[in-house]
């Protein structure tokens, strides 16, 4: 799988064997954590050491201004049309590609991982291409008043484009290594391809379903190059990630923090899910091999 | 693998059309409309927008920054992939959750945080601001971190900065811990096991990593949005000038450009799957 890290964080406990003094032990430790310190806790610490440091009022003002319960509003429905639409892609793809053979399959894989190498302000130039005002549907969009770019369908366009691979990605490996053999049992006993979907192939995958939502999700909630290009900066019709970019353009730091927030703590909320996920997935395989070995 | 008696299994039709027709319709039509709007510009046109003095400075900058990253990444992400594989310590595991932190967090987000912690009044910035003690090591007026060329490596380093460290750290756990044990009992040290032992098989794993937070990072725009003054020249790099050409309504300019990083992308897609390849030869 190109364009993305290829597996999960893992929580093996670490192995034991020949290892390092106790000063070089806590030096690379201290070193690793001052890395993290700087790029990553730092930053996370300062949204909301920004956002609250006025105090709680100003904080709540600016998330009660109605633009940013506008903005919360549509990067809700952004996700919202956008996170089924990747499920039933990633089911529908998963299925094709690890149940059937047929020819073109390794361009099919490619073609799934492509978003993740494109710049999203290119994927954005591409919408323009198709439907702005100098695009090729351009001049009939306008003729019947339609607007695409500039516009709720444009944002939902790019969103799509930028979150193909989440779901698939997750299911493909998954799938793939399941096998079709308890599939094709149930259809041997009398199971309708429906039943047997429902029945069989989702619950040995909803976990992996779940874990490419909620990234698909964040993805979707936080998008920022893609849908910055086809929309237009007009407060209360942009999601929060631009609302923040406006914000922070007009000099009104605690506001942009205080939006900044809520999408810190949704960053918060799916790594919180995603550990859960991942230690869940390490328990079901720790069970899958002492059941084996019995 | 795929099952020796192919197409037992209903579905087939309607789920291989589905996918195709997303695909179409959402990555392939879009990508065409693209490609076929820059045929459209004749070869002349399309090279004078591609390698205007202005464009090649922002290429500069987007791959040189996006390289630094990549390898201020392979440093620090294989130390956290050691780190996290080898040793026991309190807090290891939120340590690991951290690490997808710019996964999770939009870049607009890291972005506005990251130019707040490295502004001259910021957390960090101000260590290295005019008149500090750092900031005089470096001139009169100090070191400017954020909205200089800095702030744009420091901006890709967060956003690239899981890629190294989950490339490497598989790797690492499935190596076999009694090469080194044999290292160990015929006289070599630590640091000399890990260069000459370790390192070189996860060479392949880290130069996978090192090419996808490249990709990653030579695409960035939001982060960079906040952190970058966008000054021509100086510290504007690819996505923005882009940005620029459509302010100005120069869709043609535009589209030259973003062709130009598309192709850039497909090259670089090439080389992480042959990397990935040789990776998985290390892994089983």
């Amino acid at each position: 799988m190109a364009g993305h890290v290829s597996h999960h964080s893992s929580s093996h406990a670490p192995a034991q064997g020949p290892t390092e003094r106790l000063a070089i032990r806590c030096l690379l430790i201290g070193l690793a954590l001052l890395f993290v310190g700087l790029f990553l806790l730092l930053p996370l610490a300062s949204v909301f050491g920004e956002a609250f440091g006025r105090g709680l009022k100003p904080y709540l003002e600016a998330l009660r201004d109605p633009r940013t319960l506008e903005s919360l509003r549509l990067t809700v429905l952004l996700a919202v049309i956008v996170v089924p639409l990747n499920i039933v892609f990633g089911v529908a793809a998963a299925w094709a590609i690890t149940r059937f053979r047929f020819p073109g399959k390794p361009l099919l894989v490619t073609l799934i991982d492509l978003p993740f190498a494109i710049s999203p302000v290119v994927v954005g130039v591409m919408l323009l291409v198709l439907f702005g005002a100098q695009g090729y549907f351009g001049p009939w969009l306008r003729e019947h008043d339609f607007r695409i770019v500039f516009a709720l369908p444009g944002m939902v366009l790019a969103t799509l484009f930028v979150t193909i691979p989440f779901v698939a990605r997750e299911l493909i490996p998954l799938m793939q290594s399941r096998g079709p053999d308890l599939e094709e049992a149930a259809l041997t006993l009398g199971a309708s391809g429906w039943q047997t979907f429902w029945h069989v192939t989702l619950p040995g995958v909803r976990w992996a379903v779940l874990y490419g939502v909620i990234l698909a999700n964040a993805r979707a909630m936080g998008e920022f190059g893609a849908v910055y290009v086809v929309s237009k900066p007009v407060p209360g019709e942009i999601p929060l990630a631009l609302w923040v970019d406006t914000l922070n353009s007009e000099h009104q730091g605690t506001a942009a923090f205080a939006v900044a927030s809520l999408l810190a703590f949704l960053a918060i909320a799916t790594l919180v899910v995603k550990a859960w996920l991942e230690s869940r997935q390490h328990r079901e395989m720790a069970r899958g091999q002492t059941s084996h070995s019995e | 693998m795929s099952s020796p008696r192919p197409r037992v299994l209903p579905g087939f039709r309607l789920t291989l059309g589905f996918t195709v027709f997303y695909l179409s319709l959402l990555l392939l039509i879009p990508l065409g409309a693209l490609l076929l709007r820059s045929t459209q510009l004749g070869w002349a046109e399309f090279w004078h927008h591609v390698s205007s003095p202005r464009a090649l400075a922002a290429y500069r900058l987007t791959f040189t920054a996006s390289a630094l990253a990549g390898l201020i990444n392979v440093v620090g992400g294989t130390l956290l992939a050691w780190v996290l594989t080898r040793y026991r310590f309190p807090g290891r595991r939120l340590l690991d959750a951290l690490i997808d932190v710019p996964f999770a967090l939009p870049t607009a987000v890291g972005g506005l945080a990251l130019a707040s912690v490295y502004s001259p009044t910021g957390w960090m910035g101000r260590w290295f601001a005019r008149g500090s003690a750092l900031g005089d090591l470096f001139g009169p007026d100090g070191l400017k971190l954020a909205y200089s060329r800095i702030g744009v490596v420091i901006a890709l380093t967060f956003v690239s900065l899981p890629f190294v460290v989950r490339t490497v750290q598989p790797v690492l756990e499935s190596l076999d811990r009694s090469i080194e044990e044999a290292a160990a009992c015929l006289g070599a040290g630590r640091g000399r096991t890990f260069l000459t032992v370790i390192l070189p098989a996860l060479i392949p794993s880290i130069l996978t990593g090192f090419t996808l937070a490249f990709a990653r990072a030579a695409g960035e725009f939001g982060s960079i949005q906040f952190i970058s003054s966008n000054v021509p020249f100086k510290t504007q790099i690819a996505p923005q000038l882009i940005i620029e050409k459509l302010d100005a309504y120069e869709l043609e300019g535009a589209v030259a450009i973003a062709v130009f990083l598309l192709a850039i992308s497909f090259v670089i897609l090439a080389a992480i799957n042959l990397l990935e390849g040789w990776t998985r030869r290390f892994q089983s």
